[in-house]
């Protein structure tokens, strides 16, 4: 057969000899690689108090943003359930009242969104499906639980607190932020904005 | 007899056959995909077709006796074939740059507020977009912007979707009794509407929702009930006593409850038969129904998106069988109907 690679060897069972019986020098041996690690950085690090630095795409705890207004982005389209290739995600939506916009961006909104987390795989793929800039992965660290309900997070835990928005603004190029600027595009546009351009109703 | 060639497939059809049949026919004979999309053409309503341009083919030999090409993409809905006429469609690069100028024509002022519409995963315009369009527009300008209104207590109709194919307006003509909506105004300014917002009401006012390709006219029984690829079809029937209702319908099921009922579409996404108002928005309970089983929809579809739980069942049964009888079975459609086990 053909060799790969030349590291294999072939394992031969002989007879010890009297100061291999001791093991004596295989014990020192073992003490050297000890005592050299001693005085070597460690790897490790002691986690709380010390954090390692994330990668800026780090995919951890979801996030449903809120736009400049603090009105929720998501619109219950589902992409991001169908997207989803572990089907962590599921979702009702409901319509919007009239007094209700500036807690919700669009006609429709979603009334639950949950996702199971112990089923997610932190693919990030419902941010890629997201066409309404709604959902992003965090860079927090989803926390263990002891009970699997609580593992489910509903839009109490998903969605983010007024006061205290989450940072996404690394995990979008500068491409991406330019085109959720542009007003060219329908999905840009706040419901108030799409009021001003109807046309008032001709009478005959 | 005409004989017609259409991307290299040629078929023998009838005198007064349009270029769209013929293509139809091959596809349903040889399995191709020849047929060019359509939007306002509706083979089961009178007079539709030649509004939307996106059937346009074109003609490279007009007939065997004057074999000249058509100097322009014809609508191929509106256009006979002649004996010893040769078609192109997808074979015709032309074409297909023509048509995504058609799809581009027709998204103009399309709002393009799919998360938000409940036609999405069985809108045609977004299949048409996705097979025959360009990515991107090239409009700049406001687009035309109207308040959805309410068209009786049943069907929602946002004028921002529409994109003017007139179908709805032939269903209330052909279907109903009496005609009560149709086009307002013109151009670029042409609305589809009732006359001072009069409610559509009779048995048969449903059929719009159906016939309609985009998210303009939508169910309101249904509106943001769910999404169309997290429910679950089901044929099923009912003896309607309705005159010219045939009971059979679609079910869409989200768990035990039904959410919607429509017709069901052939192979060309249109409704094989019209059903009333009752069957449509009045009997939303399991019980008032015969299942026939799920649905056949097309693999390519949304809607079979994560529904893998027929094909696995199959194969159980399947496995189940032949390790108890050494038998191999076929599980075709409606095997496992229980009215058809119980047999």
């Amino acid at each position: 057969m053909m060799q790969l690679t030349n590291r294999k060897r072939v394992v031969v069972k002989k007879e010890m000899s009297l100061a291999e019986k001791l093991y004596l020098p295989a014990i020192t041996d073992g003490m050297v690689i000890t005592l050299k690690h001693l005085f070597k950085k460690p790897t490790t690090v002691k986690y709380p108090e010390v954090k390692r630095e994330l990668s800026a795409t780090f995919r951890g705890q979801h996030v449903l943003k809120r736009d400049e207004q603090g009105a929720e982005r998501c619109t219950a389209c589902g992409l991001c359930a169908v997207a989803c290739p572990a089907e962590a995600i599921t979702m009702e939506a409901a319509e919007r009242k009239k007094g209700e916009e500036h807690l919700y961006r669009e006609e429709k909104y979603a009334t639950i969104y949950e996702i199971n987390m112990l089923r997610c795989i932190f693919c990030g793929l419902c941010e890629e499906a997201c066409p309404k800039e709604a959902i992003f992965l965090t860079d927090r660290i989803v926390p263990v639980d002891v009970n699997r309900k609580d593992m489910v997070y509903g839009k109490d835990k998903l969605v983010e607190d007024i006061q205290n928005r989450v940072d996404v603004s690394k995990r979008q190029t500068a491409a991406v932020l330019e085109f959720k600027k542009d007003k060219k595009h329908f999905h840009n546009q706040t419901w108030d904005d799409i009021q001003k351009q109807i046309k008032p109703k001709k009478h005959h | 007899m005409a004989k017609v060639t259409i991307d290299d497939i040629t078929i023998e059809v009838p005198d007064g056959t349009t270029i769209l049949q013929a293509a139809r026919m091959i596809d349903e004979k040889y399995g191709t995909h020849t047929a060019p999309p359509t939007m306002c053409y509706y083979s089961k309503l009178k007079t539709t077709g030649g509004y939307c341009r996106t059937c346009i083919v074109s003609v490279t030999q007009g007939s065997e006796k004057d074999p000249r090409p058509m100097p322009k993409p014809v609508a191929s809905c509106r256009t006979n074939v002649m004996d010893g006429m040769v078609v192109k469609n997808n074979t015709s690069p032309e074409l297909l740059e023509a048509r995504a100028g058609v799809v581009e024509f027709l998204l103009i002022n399309h709002p393009l507020d799919c998360p938000v519409c409940d036609q999405a995963g069985e809108c045609h315009l977004q299949d048409l977009s996705y097979e025959n369009g360009d990515e991107g527009s090239r409009f700049q300008f406001p687009k035309r912007v109207y308040e959805p209104i309410d068209i009786g207590d049943k069907v929602k109709l946002n004028m921002n979707r529409c994109i003017m194919c007139y179908r709805c307006v032939k269903v209330c003509d052909q279907i109903t009794d009496n005609r009560v909506h149709g086009m307002l105004y013109r151009g670029a300014d042409s609305e589809i509407s009732t006359y001072i917002e009069k409610a559509i009401d009779n048995d048969f006012s449903g059929n719009v929702i159906d016939v309609c390709p985009v998210g303009a006219l939508t169910d309101r029984t249904f509106r943001f009930k769910s999404r169309v690829w997290f429910t679950k079809p089901v044929d099923a029937h009912r003896n309607c006593e309705t005159e010219g209702c045939t009971g059979k319908v679609r079910l869409w099921f989200k768990g035990d409850d039904v959410l919607r009922v429509t017709s069901r579409k052939d192979q060309w996404g249109e409704a094989e038969s019209f059903i009333c108002n009752t069957c449509r928005f009045e009997k939303k309970n399991a019980n008032d129904w015969v299942m026939e089983g799920p649905s056949k929809i097309s693999h390519h579809s949304v809607i079979n998106q994560n529904h893998y739980e027929l094909q696995q069942i199959k194969l159980g049964i399947k496995r189940q069988i032949k390790h108890l009888t050494g038998v191999k079975i076929d599980l075709g459609e409606g095997a496992l109907n229980p009215n058809n086990i119980q047999k």
